[in-house]
């Protein structure tokens, strides 16, 4: 229990540091968040009235307590180019993201994870080179030129999937998603709605396999060299000593054993997703917070992209949260720490 | 018999590594080189020619031309500079500061180690990219401001991983007896603690270059980077992004340059950091 306690105080520090370094470079470095929110055409008066109204005229660190206060209570500002609240625009927004992290990394490590067991069983054969070179093309590939490329083969050419979007857009006439969780796959799956479940899917194929071409690489490096490496260890050679099946002595032995740091990897190349998903959208024209943080960003609205980066920084630590009690899972030394 | 070119025999040493070297050998080629070796290269440099554009590859234009009729090898040719300087230079400072930082902190230990560690978690607390996405935008899009950009997200790694070693080195008997003796602080930094983090700190090195090559493309495609008309990788296929179904060569060559770059970066890291630590080499 006390290392639960731990994590979370420190997690706790994380994001308080987070608010402030958000806070700070949205607040110091622009030249005027007044001007960003009323346009370069206002007056002078104008603005310095809308600095009051904003509380720009008060102290950083009076400014940054009435922020943190303001965030806590579910109050994050109102987003500069849609004039809706960040907070609701986020939840609208996250659900199509959810999903598609969720297909992307699902991919990733049930081919990645597989692809790195199968290379590490051929070592130095051709099989191995072959993954090696698909593992390294994976985490060199720039996510964006993917996304284009895929949509130019399989949308483009051949047709066989959507370039854009998440659903055809008659879609909400034939067949609207009842609005259960949010989530709209999932949604349209439990109410029954099965042809937007498919259309659903089929859009997700091209946008996922995108997003996921990175961890897909990183995770089969590491699942190859970990289990290599337990695989050299003295009690597998005990194992095969003792007469032990060669797949009882892979599978059981080694596997169990390489797992702690695939899962760290795993978690790694979700917090690498978050950012991926960013450019991935931007492709495919994706109704998520990926694409909502690239316009934020461009359009330099302010109060958005706090609320984004805020929200990222909790992402990436429940990551690792959720990371380190998996790790406590299979390896019950770590509660002795 | 190891010759002083021996050395470096790891470039070599597998087919798929002989490859990368040979790519690498290119870029590096058309960044020196690339006004002489273009074969147009007022249009590399950006003068445009309107008569002649989105011709697909060809004899002519090898690799087609784009929407200002520009031809597309000699903007590619000239987008290797940009993108190795920027590389080298987000590697370097983010080197440089975070090996100060870190050989300060392992050193000295206390409240001061403390404090760098502490500052260099918190700007490790965001995702990966978010932080300089964000620096970016609020310094104001640009190749310069990509760069110290990507330096502000970046040198924290390097502070941790000198640090760490720093750290072990300090408590070596050498190093005591060292102090001991009455041997400055910045003679020990440089002669043994400095000397024993290179090794790490070259595969570090070699291992971000190509990932730095990644991240400043990403910047310029949506937009934050290299501004029109400089010629940018990320930033060209950003421009031929919505003429991909028809005009496809403009962004498909673009973005394989920087594909090519970065693989072959990424290669030659792994063989280096084969060669350093022969355990991993070894798996």
């Amino acid at each position: 229990m006390r290392i639960l306690w731990n994590r979370l105080s420190s997690a706790l520090l994380v994001l308080c540091a987070a608010s402030f370094i958000t806070f700070t470079l949205a607040r110091v470095i622009p030249s005027d968040p007044a001007l960003a929110y009323i346009g370069p055409k206002a007056t002078a008066a104008d603005s310095a009235k809308l600095r009051i109204t904003l509380g720009l005229d008060q102290p950083i660190p009076v400014q940054y307590v009435k922020y943190v206060w303001q965030t806590l209570h579910g109050n994050w500002g109102y987003s500069l180019s849609t004039k809706q609240p960040v907070l609701q625009e986020i939840i609208d927004r996250l659900p199509a993201t959810l999903e598609l992290i969720f297909f992307a990394m699902s991919f990733a490590v049930i081919f990645g994870v597989a692809m790195g067991v199968y290379a590490a069983k051929y070592r130095g054969r051709f099989q191995d080179s072959v993954i090696r070179i698909m593992a390294i093309a994976g985490v060199s590939m720039p996510a964006f030129w993917l996304g284009l490329l895929l949509q130019m083969l399989f949308a483009g050419r051949l047709t066989w999937f959507p370039a854009t979007g998440q659903f055809d857009i008659d879609l909400k006439y034939d067949n609207p998603i009842t609005k259960v969780t949010g989530f709209p796959v999932f949604d349209s799956l439990i109410t029954g709605n099965f042809a937007a479940t498919i259309n659903g899917l089929h859009h997700m194929v091209l946008p996922a396999l995108t997003l996921s071409a990175y961890s897909f690489g990183l995770l089969s490096r590491m699942a190859r060299a970990n289990l290599l490496e337990v695989m050299s260890q003295d009690y597998i050679k005990v194992a095969r000593a003792y007469g032990l099946s060669e797949r009882l002595v892979f599978f059981k032995l080694a596997l169990r054993n390489a797992l702690p740091p695939i899962v760290t990897v795993t978690g790694l190349s979700t917090a690498y997703l978050i950012t991926g998903t960013f450019f991935v959208e931007q492709v495919y024209n994706w109704p998520g917070i990926g694409s909502f943080a690239v316009n934020s960003l461009l359009s330099i609205d302010y109060p958005a992209i706090m609320g984004i980066t805020l929200l990222a920084a909790i992402g990436y630590l429940v990551i690792n949260f959720i990371v380190d009690l998996i790790h406590a899972k299979l390896d019950p030394r770590v509660w002795m720490r | 018999m190891k010759t002083r070119l021996g050395r470096f025999s790891f470039l070599v040493k597998d087919p798929l590594t002989t490859i990368a070297t040979v790519m690498m050998s290119i870029f590096i080629g058309a960044a020196i080189f690339g006004p002489w070796i273009a074969p147009f290269p007022k249009e590399g440099a950006g003068e445009t020619n309107v008569d002649n554009i989105y011709i697909g590859p060809g004899w002519h234009h090898l690799l087609g031309t784009d929407e200002l009729g520009r031809d597309l090898l000699s903007r590619i040719i000239y987008g290797a500079r940009p993108a190795l300087l920027i590389a080298l230079a987000v590697v370097g400072f983010a080197a440089i500061i975070g090996t100060l930082l870190g050989l300060i902190a392992g050193y000295r230990g206390g409240w001061i180690d403390n404090v760098i560690m502490r500052v260099s978690e918190l700007f490790l607390s965001f995702p990966p990219l978010l932080l300089s996405l964000v620096a970016v935008t609020f310094l104001g899009p640009g190749l310069v401001n990509a760069l110290i950009a990507l330096i502000i997200s970046w040198w924290p790694w390097y502070a941790r991983l000198i640090r760490v070693e720093a750290n072990i080195v300090r408590t070596k008997p050498y190093v005591e007896i060292s102090a001991a003796m009455g041997v400055p602080d910045r003679i020990i930094i440089v002669r043994h603690i400095l000397r024993n983090v290179t090794t790490p700190l070259i595969v570090q090195v070699a291992a971000d270059l190509g990932t730095v090559i990644l991240a400043a493309g990403s910047l310029a495609f949506i937009g934050l980077g290299a501004q029109p008309p400089a010629a940018d990788w990320g930033l060209m296929v950003a421009q031929g992004r919505n003429l991909i179904f028809d005009q496809w060569w403009i962004s498909t060559f673009s973005g394989l340059a920087i594909f090519l770059a970065v693989l072959s970066f990424n290669i030659i890291g792994d063989a280096l950091r084969d060669h350093f630590d022969p355990r991993i080499a070894r798996q």
